[in-house]
């Protein structure tokens, strides 16, 4: 694999992320936070709450979860859903971590 | 109590002053009091007591004397002459006498034997080394605990029941343990192969190592037990040999005798020998070919024996199925019945690796016939009902694997039922108590506490395991909303409170948060938002210099060392001690703030200077500015302390009587960098003006002429309590001796994210002036707890990450992605 993978852009190496902890990717369009799970699984949200725009990205990562620094809310990693009873949505980008590296999608394809 | 003279009643000899015997006794006493006579021998030097709680004893979860059944005084209330460490040795069934080993020869008119079993002793050599004992007897603790004191490695010959009790006790105490097991699984009799597999997994996570499909050919050693050798070349060093491989029925006298003996003496469903005037009840006894090694139909027997020695001739002994459950803490384990489907059963079973439980239930043609569950056995008791009663579960059977709540329709979490069982359901199944019995107890009686219908009723007397079952009898009996004010959880990964997982941190020396969620089976693999930060506290507390703080499991103003603000940044807010600054302190403040365009310093509501709206990558260099000229964090986003707030005091005021300036700076060094259950605030105030507002902080001080007033518990926040007066004190040194001891004993003891105002309220002022004042010794124990965990506590953290590169990534962010996207 090399990076010439069309819409996709090599971020960092999995070990640049704390397990149980996420990292920032600065965008125009916003900051995109990247978790690592306890299980080196890896997962990418747009950083802002659903809730109050709080950065997720300094939230506490158990499970596949975040919970947001501000008021607590839980995001799923998996969907960027809020956990019930709360609603709402942080959109999730495509990411993929191949030979430790981690990959994020930043175009449609 | 109409009673005979003592000289013309029967006289009844019982031979053994364990369980069977006394309950027997017991049974006999309530049928008919003034009929025998009684005379009991035991080999024993001890009263009776419940040799189940043995491996509690030897967890050091129990004392002796808490597992005493019946004391001195029973034996002399009731008028029986008790031998105690005077083993009868032999009976002439026709003379009708017995003969103790001390020369004492008792006539009688009816004989019980209840001598129980003694532990199978294997045919191998070594074992009359010393440092090799069995597990049956307070003696036989008594080896071990003295053994785990002084020395290291142990190991346990048996994996069953008792050989892992056996275990577990001994890992309690500190030694290095392993198990050598003949079968390949543990607890082959009660458990199948699967619980068997997650017992030693979860067992060897505990440190326990094991040999199974090991036979031990050798027991080493010249003055003392060196080791065990097995058959297949396998070697274990061990300083204590514990054989615990199963118990056979004690029948040596009754053989002699000529009474009729199998494997254990043989009894009829009168319990009856082969002798008439001579009854045998408990381990020792064989029923239709049986020999039991569980209390509750030894229970059974006691009662029928009991009704028989009292003249009566309907009662007959029938076995009962029997539960077992295994009492090593954290670890749940439950069967009963059949253990495995055969051709005409049906298995069903339900495995759960993430939360690592497993149960199956084994069905027969619309019943229930036996149920194994490791992990959670919630449902063991609906189970075992189900299984005892014989009850038609067509209705129900494929949704039965997954509980009682889910089979009989009722949503949400599982609640005790109590109200919908039967009367004749059995909730002690030790005891053989059924909730009619306890119901009509609690009623006739007018019991309102749990401590009283156990006394009454013996059930959860025993084991122990029934004891919510019947709090909730006892509930629902009177009436009392049981969803009323409960003992809070930790969170929602747990059923255990905040008490019972440091209790557990402590007892069982868990000192990751892995293994406090392994050993006490956390519903996730790495807990929640909620319990992340407990847990890394509650270590942080139990082990200090020892537990690695987790900075994933602390809340981002913990984990980054400043107050995240709603709009992202960050607020810095250095340490002005006692509310005090030198002109250069705030010169750098002044020149930080510019230089980040702060739009503005403020000072805080704990007399500090607070600069807001810093990046977060800007933190280490902001840090780095305010080291260099000598200020340290302020601690002001801590579940610590945060400020000491002073009035000006002597020095200037003309009310003042104390320097409460200084003494507030005293205070601030000593405790700064400590980590509370939730924030703490100091004040001191020089006189009772109290311009430090002390009296709504966690601990304040007021200075008067003649000492210090100390008060704790206040809180200004959103609910405000005034502090309550702890005690006066005389000296500085007394004010320094005393918050330390104070901030302890609140360190140790508080939920976390509990302020001292809840604390105080829950556990009471008087309780604290009785371990802080009252107990000097206490004080000063708690005092050298807390200055030896602030031996490790007291670094700068923003020194740590401004000049030494800690978590250097957690500030910076990734490179940014290229304009545009």
């Amino acid at each position: 694999m090399t990076a010439t993978m069309i819409g996709w852009v090599e971020i960092c190496r999995l070990d640049d992320i704390v397990p149980r902890g996420a990292r920032v990717v600065p965008a125009a369009k916003g900051e995109i936070a990247i978790f690592r799970c306890s299980d080196d699984s890896v997962f990418a949200l747009h950083n802002r709450c659903p809730h109050k725009q709080g950065p997720l990205s300094e939230g506490i990562v158990h499970g596949h979860h975040v919970a947001c620094p501000l008021h607590s809310w839980v995001i799923d990693l998996e969907s960027g859903e809020a956990v019930a009873p709360d609603i709402g949505c942080a959109p999730k980008l495509p990411v993929k971590v191949i030979e430790g590296a981690v990959w994020l999608k930043i175009a449609q394809a | 109590m109409s009673s005979e003279p003592l000289s013309a009643r029967e006289r009844l000899v019982v031979i053994g002053n364990g369980m069977a015997g006394m309950r027997t006794v017991e049974e006999l006493l309530k049928l008919d009091p003034s009929r025998y006579s009684i005379t009991v021998f035991g080999a024993e030097p001890y009263v009776n007591y419940d040799r189940i709680m043995l491996s509690s004893v030897l967890a050091g979860e129990k004392t002796v004397d808490d597992i005493t059944i019946n004391s001195l005084a029973w034996y002399e209330t009731n008028a029986i002459t008790l031998y105690t460490g005077d083993p009868v040795v032999a009976i002439d069934a026709r003379a009708r006498t017995v003969t103790a080993q001390s020369g004492i020869i008792v006539s009688y008119d009816r004989l019980l034997i209840a001598t129980g079993s003694k532990p199978i002793v294997p045919p191998i050599p070594g074992l009359n080394l010393p440092g090799v004992c069995a597990f049956r007897d307070i003696r036989d603790v008594d080896t071990m605990v003295d053994a785990a004191a002084t020395y290291q490695r142990a190991v346990v010959i048996g994996g069953g029941l008792l050989g892992l009790e056996a275990a577990w006790g001994l890992k309690r105490r500190g030694m290095a343990v392993a198990v050598v097991h003949l079968m390949p699984t543990l607890m082959e009799r009660q458990l199948d192969e699967a619980a068997g597999r997650l017992l030693q997994r979860d067992l060897t996570e505990r440190g326990i190592a094991f040999f199974t499909n090991g036979q031990t050919e050798e027991v080493t050693g010249t003055d003392r037990v060196t080791g065990i050798r097995l058959a297949d070349g396998r070697e274990a060093p061990a300083d204590l040999v514990v054989v615990a491989i199963g118990i056979r029925p004690e029948t040596e006298l009754a053989r002699t005798a000529g009474l009729e003996v199998n494997r254990g003496i043989v009894v009829g469903d009168n319990l009856c020998t082969s002798d008439p005037d001579i009854y045998a009840v408990g381990e020792c006894a064989e029923h239709r070919g049986q020999v039991v090694g569980l209390v509750a139909p030894i229970w059974d027997m006691a009662k029928v024996c009991a009704h028989h020695l009292a003249g009566g001739g309907e009662l007959a002994y029938s076995p009962q199925t029997t539960a077992t459950r295994l009492k090593i803490t954290g670890i749940d384990v439950f069967s009963a019945g059949q253990l495995a489907g055969g051709e005409d059963e049906d298995e069903v079973v339900l495995r759960d690796a993430r939360r690592g439980t497993y149960r199956k239930l084994v069905l027969r043609d619309r019943k229930l016939v036996g149920a194994v569950l490791y992990g959670d056995v919630a449902d063991g008791n609906w189970y075992f009902e189900l299984i005892r009663r014989g009850a038609d579960i067509g209705d129900f059977a494929d949704r039965m694997i997954l509980g009682q709540a889910a089979a009989q329709g009722s949503a949400g979490p599982v609640k005790l039922d109590t109200k919908s069982m039967p009367d004749d359901a059995q909730i002690c199944g030790c005891n053989g108590v059924c909730k009619g019995t306890i119901v009509e107890t609690i009623t006739t009686k007018g019991l309102t506490s749990y401590e009283a219908v156990k006394a009454h009723t013996k059930a959860s007397a025993s084991c122990g395991t029934c004891a919510p079952l019947v709090r909730q009898v006892l509930a629902d009996t009177l009436g009392v909303d049981v969803d009323g004010p409960t003992i809070p959880t930790v969170c929602k990964c747990t059923g255990y409170t905040h008490e019972e997982v440091r209790a557990q941190i402590l007892n069982q020396g868990l000192k990751t948060q892995a293994a406090v969620r392994a050993a006490m089976a956390w519903k996730t693999p790495d807990g929640c938002a909620a319990c992340r930060p407990a847990l890394n506290y509650y270590l942080l507390c139990a082990w200090p210099g020892e537990y690695v703080d987790d900075n994933q499991s602390r809340f981002i103003n913990e984990r980054v060392h400043a107050n995240i603000q709603k709009d992202g940044t960050y607020s810095v807010i250095p340490r002005l001690w006692g509310g005090t600054a030198k002109p250069e302190e705030l010169a750098v403040i002044a020149a930080v703030a510019q230089d980040y365009n702060v739009a503005e310093v403020k000072i805080t509501g704990g007399q500090r200077l607070g600069i807001y709206g810093i990046k977060k990558q800007d933190l280490p260099a902001v840090w780095a500015r305010l080291t260099a000229a000598g200020l340290v964090s302020g601690h002001a986003y801590a579940k610590g302390l945060r400020t000491v707030k002073t009035c000006v005091g002597l020095e200037w005021c003309r009310f003042g009587t104390q320097d409460s300036t200084s003494l507030g700076k005293q205070l601030e060094r000593l405790t700064w960098g400590t980590w509370t259950p939730h924030k703490f605030k100091m004040g001191v105030s020089g006189c009772p003006r109290n311009c430090a507002e002390s009296s709504i902080k966690d601990l304040g001080v007021i200075c008067v002429e003649s000492g210090f007033d100390l008060l704790i518990g206040g809180n200004g926040g959103t609910e405000l309590r005034g502090t309550d007066k702890l005690c006066h004190v005389a000296t500085e040194a007394e004010v320094l001796e005393y918050c330390a001891a104070f901030m302890q004993l609140y360190r140790e003891e508080a939920r976390y994210l509990d302020r001292t105002a809840p604390y105080v309220e829950r556990v009471g002022i008087a309780y604290i002036r009785q371990r802080v004042v009252e107990d000097a010794d206490g004080r000063r124990a708690l005092q050298r707890r807390f200055l030896h965990a602030q031996s490790f506590l007291q670094d700068d953290p923003w020194a740590e990450r401004a000049n030494h590169g800690v978590d250097a990534k957690e500030y910076q962010p990734l490179p940014a992605l290229s304009a545009g996207r």
